[in-house]
């Protein structure tokens, strides 16, 4: 239970973020003609921001399924990325059921969060972490779609840089006391201000995952990590 | 209305499958060095380049965002909880919003 409780507050930031992306998506749907409901079944299944804002501009334009399942592989294929790096972060009581679950919540943010933990990673911990998100996600959608003038449009815009706040403050304080942290996050900084003005054609899921891909190699290739702790105690 | 749900479907079964495959089947721990230095690696950066440039239109307003994103970098280097590092950045984009126009008129 605590560990679940530490989950769910290790979320409140995420699901702040989300409440105001989703409450947007929410606003969007309805304008593609959309109905409320199926503007929240969609956050409620999908849990997602690019695959769902495709997903519906697709609804919207009459594509095949077979157009939107392609988009849908595209735009999300970076987390399969993330959900590798997950695997070797999961605790051993991660057992299939868990995991076939747990799947469901791994979103960027998420995903960042978890795989920050000095700890492998137990269940009831990223039940807790996914759930509050989840409950933003989707409330914002439902919010944003059943009433999307309620809240002034000031206040929407402040809380998207909430989001970002609490990127910053998950990677300044390691980069504070690791130099190679802060080498790798200011070339990805670095690559992804470069795709993003330079190769404008490219999506954002995929120049970010380029971005971070190319820094973690360099990270790599001049710093690289120790041995691993298993690694040692069989030595010893 | 069916298809609509039949397309909600479709995009909720792939984006599952995209997430699930790697974490449920990728059991063994990974050896190699090199690939355990990227993995662990990979989060910061992925922060990073989600961060930058983005935040600067998070508030679709560049002079707010500058103030959020002032005020998120010094909490964080400071070491505060992440929700303060958050809501700070939110209050101080909103506040230059509100009070920039009055201030600069």
């Amino acid at each position: 239970m605590h560990l679940f409780r530490r989950g769910m507050r290790d979320g409140i930031s995420i699901a702040l973020g989300y409440l105001s992306v989703s409450f947007s998506f929410g606003i969007l749907s309805v304008q593609s003609g959309l109905t409320v409901w199926q503007a929240v079944l969609i956050s409620l299944t999908n849990l997602t921001s690019a695959g769902q804002v495709a997903g519906v501009g697709l609804i919207a334009a009459n594509a095949s399924m077979f157009e939107l399942f392609l988009a849908e592989l595209v735009i999300n294929i970076r987390y399969a990325l993330m959900s590798l790096v997950l695997s070797q972060k999961a605790d051993a009581s991660f057992r299939m059921p868990h995991r076939l679950l747990a799947s469901y919540g791994i979103t960027d943010e998420i995903f960042a969060v978890a795989s920050i933990q000095k700890e492998p990673v137990k269940p009831a911990y990223m039940y807790g972490l996914i759930l509050v998100p989840f409950i933003g996600w989707s409330l914002g959608t439902w919010l944003g779609a059943a009433a999307g003038t309620i809240l002034p449009e000031q206040i929407t815009n402040a809380l998207g840089i909430a989001l970002y706040g609490m990127f910053l403050a998950i990677i300044l304080p390691p980069a504070r006391k690791s130099r190679a942290i802060l080498a790798v996050i200011s070339v990805a900084a670095v690559i992804s201000v470069l795709l993003h003005y330079f190769v404008s054609w490219m999506s954002g899921g995929f120049a970010m995952i380029l971005a971070a891909l190319a820094a973690s190699v360099f990270g790599a290739v001049f710093f690289p990590i120790p041995e691993n702790a298993d690694a040692k105690e069989a030595e010893a | 209305m069916n298809r609509i749900l039949l397309a909600i479907g479709v995009m909720a079964l792939t984006t599952y499958i995209i997430r699930m495959i790697p974490f449920t089947f990728v059991r063994k721990k990974i050896k190699s060095r090199f690939i355990q230095s990227i993995l662990y690696y990979i989060p910061y950066a992925v922060l990073s380049a989600m961060t930058i440039p983005s935040i600067f239109y998070a508030t679709q307003d560049l002079p707010s965002a500058i103030a959020g994103t002032v005020v998120a970098v010094v909490l964080a280097y400071f070491d505060l909880p992440l929700i303060v590092v958050a809501l700070s950045a939110s209050a101080a984009a909103y506040l230059a919003m509100v009070l920039l126009p009055i201030i600069l008129k």
